[in-house]
């Protein structure tokens, strides 16, 4: 059983002392910070990265997983108790548990979100673990056409995510994809689009672009709107949910958790695909469809499993084939990136230890947070009676520390400030952010890909069509396009981003 | 002429793409193209320009049409935008020469002016803590190299 002794050592890494304390803090911190209205897990891992930096690099992977798992719980949290969903991921669980909350069931719902979660993370975590190894062989085989294909697949599939115009998110992809060339290039050395800045050369920095875009901006938005809030906080007493609860949750959970498993490990897929198609299935599936929107445990449980088990499995393709599928393994990849690992297939061999090490954190992380968050639930809802004019100038205070220590450089902090002012410019336009993440760190790896397959065949594009795997992979991604593109399903989409 | 473009946050975006997508596509020729077969720094680049300009006109021209959904661009309410950015560039300026504590001070105090609730004693407090919080996690906590106070006091 190769698996077993794979996972034997993974345990063996991340039950170290240092490693479980490092998960708890990590899990802790997520919370805290997902937590705060308006933070989705990338504004927080973007946030918490340089607390990372002094670790060593296994500790530091397994402490942003938890920060990760952290602020997707107190994300769904916040969503539950306030209606404002941190990130698309907890969008729907504000549907039904918004309604739990405003019937006096606050304390059931955070408990179903957190049982649900576990469950979840359980089962995704065995399958990430079986999942690596076949996966990694695969990706062994791929040349550099292959990877050019998957990328343009993976890329293709955050688009049909986003909740806006197709042809605008395609447009961020680009201008993220060119947004990452700026720097030096590898193979002439020429510095692209620096504008002799000395710092510019080293490539725009990526923890900047993430700040800016997702923190400053949406921190202008918030201020800008002013403070409405409704908080459900005085009712949360009776925490534990009843027989018959369980009798409901339950089975929405298992069905959530097989979704989020699979869906979790398409390019483009993760978090938020699972929770939306998941509430959908439990729409259709309940013989109470009418209670959904008021209330129904199902829509809590279902999505909540779907999530956390789809950002689990989004760890599938970022560690067996390097190729980060969303915005939050974006951020992950810059984080390896920042301790010196290229993620890729060749960790699993070159790094065991980190890689089944950070696996086996995933279940600890996610049985952390059951203990955790629900003797804490009362902290957090203290957490959100802060005014938000007391919190912003705080998340401001960690952003700007964290981008200058990345370099010990103020100019990252002008290059945050000027994302921010951009990530302004483009909420007013309705034009998303992710996609322009993702594209900038894919950037480089696609134009090194594409010169590559190229240069092998002598400037033939036809190659990105002749080699089997990548033909399917551009299919694949046209078939996308063309679900996408099909009016029918393009009302339904429309519909299901609407309800939200 | 204004009257007729009916999705202008759509148009904004195009026009967003096209200055982008120009100037990457522009600025590529300055280095050199190569071809498909061997690509110079620039080919990538000012095809990946091009694209984007393409995308952008399409864009533009989805929020022209007659029966474009009507999405009019509010007008940018530049007060807060302007005192949280410009908070976040004075702290970039003044850390160096002040040091952590002054320009958190400054960054603190400076956003805070951004709020429609904005109060001095909560904003005082709200800096003391964070001050003390920052050095106390950054500083203490994890050892960041960040000079605390302006270097012409310590020397």
């Amino acid at each position: 059983m190769e698996l077993l002794s794979h996972l034997a050592l993974g345990f063996e890494t991340a039950l170290s002392l240092h490693n479980l304390l490092y998960a708890f803090v990590g899990c802790l911190l997520g919370t805290l910070i997902g937590v705060l209205p308006g933070l989705g897990p990338s504004t927080t891992i973007a946030m918490l990265l340089p607390i990372t930096y002094a670790l060593p690099p296994v500790s530091a992977l397994i402490m942003l997983a938890g920060i990760y798992y952290g602020a997707q719980y107190g994300g769904s949290t916040t969503a539950i108790l306030v209606n404002l969903p941190g990130e698309a991921s907890s969008v729907v669980t504000a549907i039904d548990g918004y309604q739990m909350a405003r019937k006096g069931r606050a304390g059931a719902a955070l408990a179903t979100a957190g049982i649900s979660s576990f469950i979840a993370g359980c089962v995704a975590t065995l399958v990430l673990a079986a999942f690596a190894t076949p996966m990694s062989e695969i990706a062994f085989k791929f040349g550099p056409a292959e990877y050019f294909s998957l990328m343009v697949l993976g890329l293709v599939g955050a688009v049909v995510l986003a909740s806006g115009s197709l042809i605008k998110a395609i447009g961020m992809i680009l201008l993220g994809l060119a947004l990452g060339l700026v720097g030096t290039d590898v193979n002439s050395g020429v510095a692209r689009f620096s504008f002799d800045i000395p710092e510019l050369t080293d490539s725009i920095s990526f923890i900047a672009v993430a700040m800016g875009l997702f923190g400053f901006a949406e921190i202008v938005t918030n201020v800008e709107q002013g403070e409405h809030r409704e908080t459900f906080t005085t009712k949360v007493t009776n925490l534990f949910p009843t027989m018959e609860d369980f009798r409901r949750m339950l089975p929405a959970a298992c069905r959530g958790t097989v979704l989020g498993t699979f869906l979790g490990m398409l390019p483009g897929g993760g978090a938020t695909l699972s929770s939306f198609a998941s509430y959908t299935l439990e729409k259709k599936l309940s013989k109470r469809g009418d209670e959904f929107g008021q209330g129904a445990i199902e829509g809590v449980a279902g999505p909540e499993a779907a999530n956390n088990a789809g950002a689990q499995t989004s760890f599938v393709p970022l560690l067996t084939l390097g190729i980060p599928s969303n915005v939050v393994m974006a951020l992950m990849v810059g984080a390896m990136t920042i301790h010196n690992i290229q993620p890729g297939p060749q960790v699993m061999t070159s790094n065991p230890e980190l890689f089944w090490g950070l696996i086996a954190s995933m279940w600890i992380g996610n049985a952390m947070l059951i203990v955790l968050n629900l003797p804490l639930i009362g902290l957090w809802v203290k957490l959100l009676k802060v005014p938000y004019r007391y919190l912003y100038p705080a998340i401001l205070v960690f952003c700007c520390i964290g981008v200058y220590s990345v370099n010990n450089n103020t100019f990252d902090v002008f290059v945050t400030a000027a994302f921010g002012i951009l990530g302004y410019a483009f909420q007013r336009c309705n034009m998303e952010p992710a996609p322009l993440l993702l594209g900038f760190v894919l950037g480089p790896m696609m134009e090194e890909n594409l010169r590559r397959a190229l240069l092998l065949s002598r400037g033939d594009f036809s190659t990105l069509f002749t080699r089997p795997l990548s033909l399917s992979l551009l299919i694949a991604t046209l078939v996308l396009l063309l679900i996408v593109a099909l009016p029918a399903i393009k009302r339904t989409r429309e519909d299901a981003f609407q309800e939200a | 002429m204004k009257l007729s473009i009916r999705n202008q946050k759509d148009v904004a975006a195009g026009a967003i793409y096209i200055a982008f997508g120009a100037a990457f596509s522009l600025g590529a020729l300055n280095y050199n193209m190569g071809d498909a077969a061997r690509m110079g720094p620039g080919w990538f680049p000012f095809w990946i320009g091009v694209l984007m300009v393409a995308v952008g006109a399409a864009t533009a021209a989805g929020g022209m049409r007659a029966r474009a959904a009507d999405d009019p661009l509010k007008k940018p309410e530049l007060r807060t935008l302007s005192w949280i950015i410009g908070a976040v560039i004075l702290f970039g300026l003044l850390l160096q020469p002040l040091g952590l504590v002054l320009s958190l001070a400054v960054l603190v105090v400076v956003s805070s002016l951004a709020s429609h609730e904005f109060g001095w004693k909560g904003t005082l407090a709200n800096t003391v803590i964070l001050i003390a919080f920052s050095i106390g996690a950054f500083i203490k906590g994890i050892s960041l190299q960040i000079p605390l106070w302006p270097s012409f006091l310590i020397n």
